[in-house]
């Protein structure tokens, strides 16, 4: 017991260190090595909990696309970071106030806040013993069955945004000499050959 | 305190929350940092929906927190593609030029 609070508290500590230093970090290729380290500490927290799939899954999308997306385009785009920092200091004060007062809010209501006498008759899919069957397995019992349509739309989200994705990125450029088949196959000998009558002593 | 109970997670996702919107009004300029805080927000909701998830023994939230993901990668995507057809235009990322756009 001592040991996963130990361990709990390791993980949130760096975790929310992290998450302060994505925000304030001067080099915004740190900032993307710290939320890969935040991705990382919640994906443990996640596993504590026996939460392991989500766990998983959270270091498979996150750190192993999300991640990596940001960080290509951090590296492919030249910009001038130095400038976009300007006014850094100018809106910490705000920033810091609307931060402060949503986190009181946040704290108001988690502190005022109980379980209702009948939360655990109402759930919709009552978790399995563990011994029975295992965290990844009863998640999939239940995607795959009651909420296969869910699924299938989240694929369908991927699929659109994979298409947005190519279809904002793709352009045409002049100037490019690429070989075209198609071109190619279509030409006709009369297109490309000519016959030319030679007369005697009279040149081409 | 040595028993992890709900309090804790709850506790923070709220930090990693707050930390999400902080880090959208102190990089007002930086597209990129926006939507690393964004990401940071979503991660504390899925935080949020698996600490209920366990400690009430309903499966359902982990599945929530799973189209949550998905959503998420689908945002980053569209919107670093977006950054990059921007700066392709412009040359630049900085969110005040952005309004130019309009009209």
């Amino acid at each position: 017991m001592i040991i996963q609070a130990l361990a709990f508290y390791v993980f949130a500590a760096i975790a929310i260190a992290s998450g302060v230093m994505v925000v304030t970090s001067r080099n915004p290729v740190h900032s993307v090595l710290y939320l890969i380290l935040a991705f990382f500490n919640a994906a443990a927290l996640f596993v504590l909990i026996g939460a392991e799939f989500i766990a998983m899954i959270l270091i498979v999308v996150y750190v192993g696309a999300v991640a990596v997306l940001f960080l290509f385009v951090v590296m492919m785009l030249d910009i001038n970071f130095v400038e976009l920092r300007q006014g850094f200091m100018r809106y910490m004060p705000i920033g810091a106030l609307i931060g402060l007062v949503l986190l009181a809010e946040l704290v108001f209501v988690g502190g005022a806040w109980t379980f209702s006498g009948e939360a655990t008759q109402v759930m919709l899919a009552k978790t399995p013993e563990i011994a029975a069957v295992h965290n990844t397995e009863a998640i999939g019992n239940l995607m795959y069955t009651r909420y296969v349509y869910l699924f299938q739309a989240a694929g369908l989200v991927l699929l659109v945004a994979m298409i947005g994705a190519i279809v904002l990125t793709h352009r045409q450029r002049d100037g490019v000499r690429k070989q075209r088949i198609g071109a190619q196959i279509a030409v006709r000998r009369e297109d490309v050959v000519e016959v030319v009558k030679v007369t005697k002593g009279g040149g081409v | 305190m040595l028993e992890i109970g709900l309090a804790h997670y709850l506790t923070v996702a709220a930090i990693l929350f707050t930390l999400g919107i902080f880090g959208i009004f102190l990089n007002r300029k930086n597209v990129i940092i926006i939507m690393m805080s964004i990401e940071l927000m979503l991660l504390a909701v899925n935080i949020n929906l698996v600490a209920f998830s366990v400690f009430l023994g309903d499966l359902t939230g982990q599945i929530f927190a799973m189209l949550v993901l998905t959503v998420a990668a689908a945002e980053a995507a569209i919107g670093l593609a977006i950054l990059v057809v921007y700066f392709r235009n412009r040359g630049s990322i900085a969110v005040e030029d952005i309004n130019l756009m309009k009209g």
